[in-house]
């Protein structure tokens, strides 16, 4: 049997719909049942990443209640306009700004997706040179605390020295 | 406009070279997804502001910095073919979704093709780097340093907690994507492949079929790469991968010994069935082709068959795709059509090697 869409490829497909009652049969190619995609099923079209991702945004639908208490209807990015329902829906921000705007419900979202929610990686060479000296500040006190639980005092008060330093620097460039 | 180089040629420059376990690793890539501060990501922009971040980008790419790296051309893609997108997508040197629905989409391109930069896709930089064989680290180093070219003269989209700002929630961070793109015949002919998939999962990593539709892997080539973009370094990532694909190689080498040593006449027999099938059928669907090309390349891996060389099969796996067939007989083709001209053409390339 022929495709039905296309008749050009031998139909691999075959499936019954009933839809209220209504019977409709199917008989298409791969090709064709890839480019139909959704709503035929053994199919992976029209699944996306996006919208897995809004199934774990979806809070209204979730049994659980998804992530956390509803948000307010009226949480929107004063940036770009993106109301937090539409992101859930679609699974994408709209701007940069999103990120602050929706800040309190994104920890729930981050976690499930990466495990984390804080970045450790890279950091801008031009834009983040304050961030460098504070991530860099918060090693040093993690070390001086350690130093001084080990009773290595003049190591520590070096350690402090440098902390010292790289603070003046971020207030100079603050 | 820059020549239209890519559309001839279905090998890019860079995979003509052999990497570091190759008979193995087809490629490693890297992918960073930026995005400029001031500008709404390209799904909510105007296309005043699509056009806006594009000249923008497109004039920093002119940097002398860039340059010195390597030689590249820029490429409008409202002013491609049809064809020609669909060749680069073939060629995984731009995402299917840059070619059909990006505004004030763009590509810049190198001349070996190793570094694709495209504008406006989902965010609005994504700085591509591919290596033959396994050089996932050598990939980031590269990707990294046009990173910093890109971020000297732009302002990128970051915050101190989630790091580099994306469109998509599973980018954000680091915003990179490591992957390697694998070939495991013996895995799969020895069943051992889902339990290593499986497992692979279960790491943060992810595995998908390449060429094939979802996760169905056709010609045994299989795509793993990080899923996690937050909360660990580029470095972890990439250690992650590099280790999990380490183990993957191993596997992979140690049941092709295996084969070889307890049924050798058999692969031997499957290699030369494959090979002869190719050289002589009418007609070849892309499944079977891709099947087969995988049967031809472990032959050629395992010594059994010396009349073709080692990138036959990723030659011909982009040659064959729909688009690059169409490119090749200039004309358009329909499905069966296009399984006769595949049969052609690789009979052809067959008998002109031997």
């Amino acid at each position: 049997m022929l495709c039905q869409e296309c008749g050009e490829k031998q139909a691999t497909l075959h499936f019954t719909k009933i839809v209220n009652g209504e019977k409709t049969e199917f008989h298409i190619c791969e090709s064709c049942a890839r480019e139909k995609g959704e709503g035929i099923p053994g199919t992976s079209g029209g699944f996306s990443i996006h919208s897995l991702l809004s199934g774990l945004l979806d809070f209204e639908k979730s049994s659980t209640g998804g992530l956390g208490p509803k948000p307010p209807l009226t949480l929107r990015c004063d940036e770009c306009g993106l109301t937090y329902t539409q992101f859930s829906k679609i699974g994408r921000f709209g701007c940069s700004s999103c990120y602050r705007h929706f800040a309190d419900r994104l920890d729930p979202l981050f976690k499930r997706v990466h495990g984390n929610t804080i970045h450790v990686g890279k950091i801008p060479k031009r834009s983040g040179g304050q961030i460098q000296f504070k991530r860099e500040i918060e090693e040093l006190k993690k070390e001086m605390q350690l130093r001084i639980g080990q009773e290595e005092f003049e190591k520590a008060a070096g350690i402090r020295d440098r902390i010292r330093e790289l603070e003046s620097k971020l207030e100079q460039s603050g | 406009m820059g020549k239209r180089r890519f559309a001839q040629e279905a090998l890019s420059d860079w995979m003509r070279s052999d990497g570091p376990d190759s008979e193995i690793v087809i490629s490693s890539r890297i992918r960073i997804a930026r995005n400029l501060r001031k500008q709404p990501f390209p799904m909510l922009a105007t296309n005043q502001q699509s056009r806006e971040v594009m000249e923008q980008l497109t004039a920093a790419a002119q940097s002398e910095e860039l340059n010195e790296i390597s030689r590249f051309d820029t490429f409008i893609l409202s002013e491609l073919s049809e064809l020609e997108k669909r060749v680069l997508v073939e060629k995984h040197l731009i995402s299917p979704n840059l070619a059909s629905e990006s505004r004030g989409g763009a590509l810049i391109l190198n001349d070996s093709e190793s570094i694709s930069i495209m504008i406006n896709e989902e965010d609005h930089l994504r700085i591509q780097c591919l290596y033959p064989g396994f050089q996932i680290k050598e990939a980031w180093s590269l990707a990294s340093q046009v990173d910093d070219i890109f971020e000297s003269k732009v302002d990128y989209a970051f915050d101190e907690q989630r790091g580099y700002l994306t469109s998509c929630p599973t980018n954000v961070g680091t915003g990179i994507r490591a992957s390697v793109m694998m070939h495991l015949p013996a895995l799969v002919l020895t069943h051992q492949i889902n339990r290593i998939l499986s497992a692979i999962t279960q790491v943060g990593l992810a595995v998908r079929g390449i060429y094939g539709e979802g996760s169905e892997a056709v010609g045994n080539i299989f795509q793993i790469s990080n899923q996690i973009t937050l909360g660990q370094s580029e470095d972890e990532i990439i250690d992650n991968l590099y280790g999990v694909a380490r183990q993957i190689i191993e596997h992979e080498k140690a049941a092709r010994e295996r084969l070889v040593a307890e049924s050798k006449i058999r692969i031997e027999d499957r290699v030369r069935r494959s090979f002869g099938i190719l050289s002589n059928a009418s007609i070849m669907d892309s499944k079977e082709a891709a099947q087969r090309l995988s049967d031809i390349r472990l032959g050629v891996d395992l010594d059994l068959i010396e009349s073709v060389g080692p990138q036959v099969m990723n030659e011909l796996m982009v040659l064959t795709q729909p688009g690059f067939l169409q490119q090749v007989f200039d004309e358009k083709l329909n499905a069966d059509e296009r399984d006769i001209r595949r049969a052609e053409l690789i009979r052809r390339y067959l008998t002109q090697q031997t």
